[in-house]
């Protein structure tokens, strides 16, 4: 199956990904041969399999509604651009 | 000394032979000589290696430590540690400290091993050859214009090069083995859930696991001692309780059943590794084990199933850069949209940008079910394979990789190529079983490694079989000449 320069670039937005116009055409050409080896998969049949999500048998550990966490957000901001009063700043989002 | 293992340096230490400010010293100038040259470190610690020393040498004094107290150890740069930067060989995360450290580095910390430094890797974990790092590519030790494999590249060179006596790896589709074997060096991936994934930066969540790259099976087994167990920080996590993992490194192997898969012995296996791991089953069956022909059909079909799950949950898990709280930013970003997508187009590189690429797709409205639920359920047959073989026989052995060590930029403009080399290690990951890759011969110089899987929670019995494998055999002993 071949994927198009549209369907890059429907990828590309959902990924919120900026492709340059020169590099389209070789995402095009590499994911087309990366779903080529993907469809080797139909080779054998699988209606009655259930899918595996994980190796384990795990559920959903639920812990005691206690608060543990303590307020660190000085520390953590330490590693983005812009703060002001505790909040991280980024271009207006609201006209 | 530097040749020495965790085991002898623990007994060095000990009897005071050597102080761990003048082994910390010892393995630094090493780093620094050799650095340029090999690439295995993004950041070297210097300082507070040399400070973490010294502290060791007072709690030796006062009789207050461990086992491994005072001994350095390289630590894979795709986890947490606070203070010091942590950047999974991408731009994206040049500048970022964490302000936190995984549990398996807080658990290495607490046991009294000094952090030489973080070590070089692919992207986000994403690669075989340490090739598409930020940082430039790490060399193969045995051959500088070879790749070290991936993408623990960083770690096994070190090791391989004994820059540091250990390192620490994480293995998704065979990125602790794989490096382990084009490096001549002991690399285990154990059972997902045994170690704790906290603090790891994540590429696909339902793989990834965190594993010890040493010099030898024991080896592997003392950091299993420190780093395996339950962890509430991690919801993936398993409670089954851990053993000790180097109490049964001097079992006997007579009896032992291993299965020798049809599928990894064909016609397409290379007969000079043929030849090589022939010759380390043959060891093994000189201690008493047996090998039997078993059958893992869809051997072929893991290699797909793998390259459609492992870049959907990359996919998922990389959404978080988006140059807002962390990571790298775009300059003057018009709007929202703008800082997303161009932050993430700057900051991440081709292979990181190709699989995120792929796994949007497979995830997306109208591919789901062809592709993602389809690898889905090639998974569950891949591991039903896996049960049937493991009715019969206790491990299942064959080669680690399809080649040794392959040239740089030999595979790079050809993805698919490198995606084929994962063969023998993909499988493993997609049930979640353990597995060890131990040095096993040469070809031309080069390594070969001996891969031997084992059922879930087996990680004992593959170290004692390893380990009886390494007392008969001297592969894991051979340093490449230039650092002898």
């Amino acid at each position: 199956m071949s994927i198009d320069k549209s369907e890059v670039e429907k990828i590309a937005w959902l990924a919120r990904l900026a492709i340059d116009k020169k590099d389209i055409a070789s995402y095009c050409n590499e994911l087309t041969d990366i779903v080529d080896l993907m469809e080797q998969m139909n080779s054998v049949d699988t209606t009655d399999i259930a899918p595996l999500a994980h190796p384990l048998d795990l559920f959903s550990r639920l812990r005691i509604d206690k608060v543990t966490e303590t307020d660190q957000r000085e520390n953590f901001q330490e590693n983005t651009v812009e703060t002001k009063d505790g909040y991280y700043l980024v271009p207006k989002v609201i006209d | 000394m530097y040749k020495s293992t965790l085991a002898q340096l623990s007994i060095a230490l000990e009897s005071k032979k050597i102080s761990s400010e003048e082994l910390t010293r010892l393995y630094i100038e090493r780093c620094n000589k050799h650095n340029n040259s090999l690439n295995c470190f993004i950041t070297i610690t210097e300082e507070e290696a040399l400070k973490k020393a010294r502290q060791a040498d007072k709690k030796r004094a006062s009789g207050d430590y461990n086992l491994l107290t005072g001994i350095p150890i390289a630590q894979k740069d795709i986890f947490c540690t606070n203070g010091t930067r942590t950047t999974c060989g991408s731009k994206m995360l040049d500048n970022f400290v964490a302000p936190y450290d995984a549990t398996l580095i807080k658990k290495m910390n607490d046991a009294g091993l000094i952090m030489l430094g973080k070590t070089n890797m692919d992207e986000f974990a994403m690669g075989s050859s340490n090739e598409t790092s930020f940082y430039g590519p790490v060399k193969n030790p045995w051959d500088d214009c070879r790749v070290p494999g991936g993408s623990s590249g960083g770690s096994a060179s070190a090791v391989a090069a004994r820059l540091s006596p250990a390192a620490t790896g994480t293995d998704t589709g065979g990125s602790i083995r794989q490096p382990s074997s084009f490096c001549g060096i002991t690399g285990l991936k154990p059972t997902y859930g045994r170690v704790s994934r906290y603090g790891m930066v994540a590429f696909a969540s339902s793989l990834d696991q965190g594993g010890p790259m040493t010099q030898t099976a024991e080896d592997a087994a003392l950091i299993m001692n420190i780093i395996a167990g339950f962890d509430e920080h991690d919801s993936t996590s398993t409670e089954k309780p851990t053993d000790n993992y180097t109490e049964k490194l001097n079992n006997s192997i007579r009896g032992l059943k291993i299965g020798l898969p049809k599928q990894y012995f064909d016609e397409s296996l290379d007969n000079n590794i043929a030849e090589v791991i022939e010759n380390g089953l043959k060891e093994l069956e000189k201690l008493g084990a047996k090998c039997v022909d078993v059958e893992l059909p869809h051997t072929e079909l893991s290699i797909p199933a793998y390259y459609v799950v492992a870049p959907a949950e990359c996919s998922s898990n990389l959404s978080r850069y988006d140059g807002v709280r962390f990571g790298h930013r775009c300059k003057e970003p018009k709007d929202l949209s703008d800082l997303y997508c161009r932050s993430r187009q700057e900051g991440f590189g081709k292979e990181v940008k190709r699989r995120i690429m792929t796994g949007t797709y497979v995830l997306s409205a109208g591919y789901y079910d062809a592709y993602y639920i389809k690898a889905q359920k090639i998974r569950q047959i891949i591991s039903n394979d896996f049960q049937n073989v493991f009715k019969n026989v206790d491990i299942i052995a064959g080669p680690t990789t399809t080649g040794v060590a392959f040239k740089l930029n030999e595979k790079l403009n050809d993805p698919i190529s490198m995606y084929l080399s994962d063969l023998y290690t993909v499988s493993v990951n997609l049930a979640g079983l353990p597995a060890i890759s131990v040095p096993s011969g040469f070809i031309n110089k080069l390594p070969v490694g001996m891969q031997l899987i084992g059922n879930y929670f087996q990680e004992s019995l593959l170290m004692n079989v390893a380990h009886q494998y390494q007392k008969v055999t001297d592969w894991h002993q051979k340093i490449p000449q230039a650092y002898e």
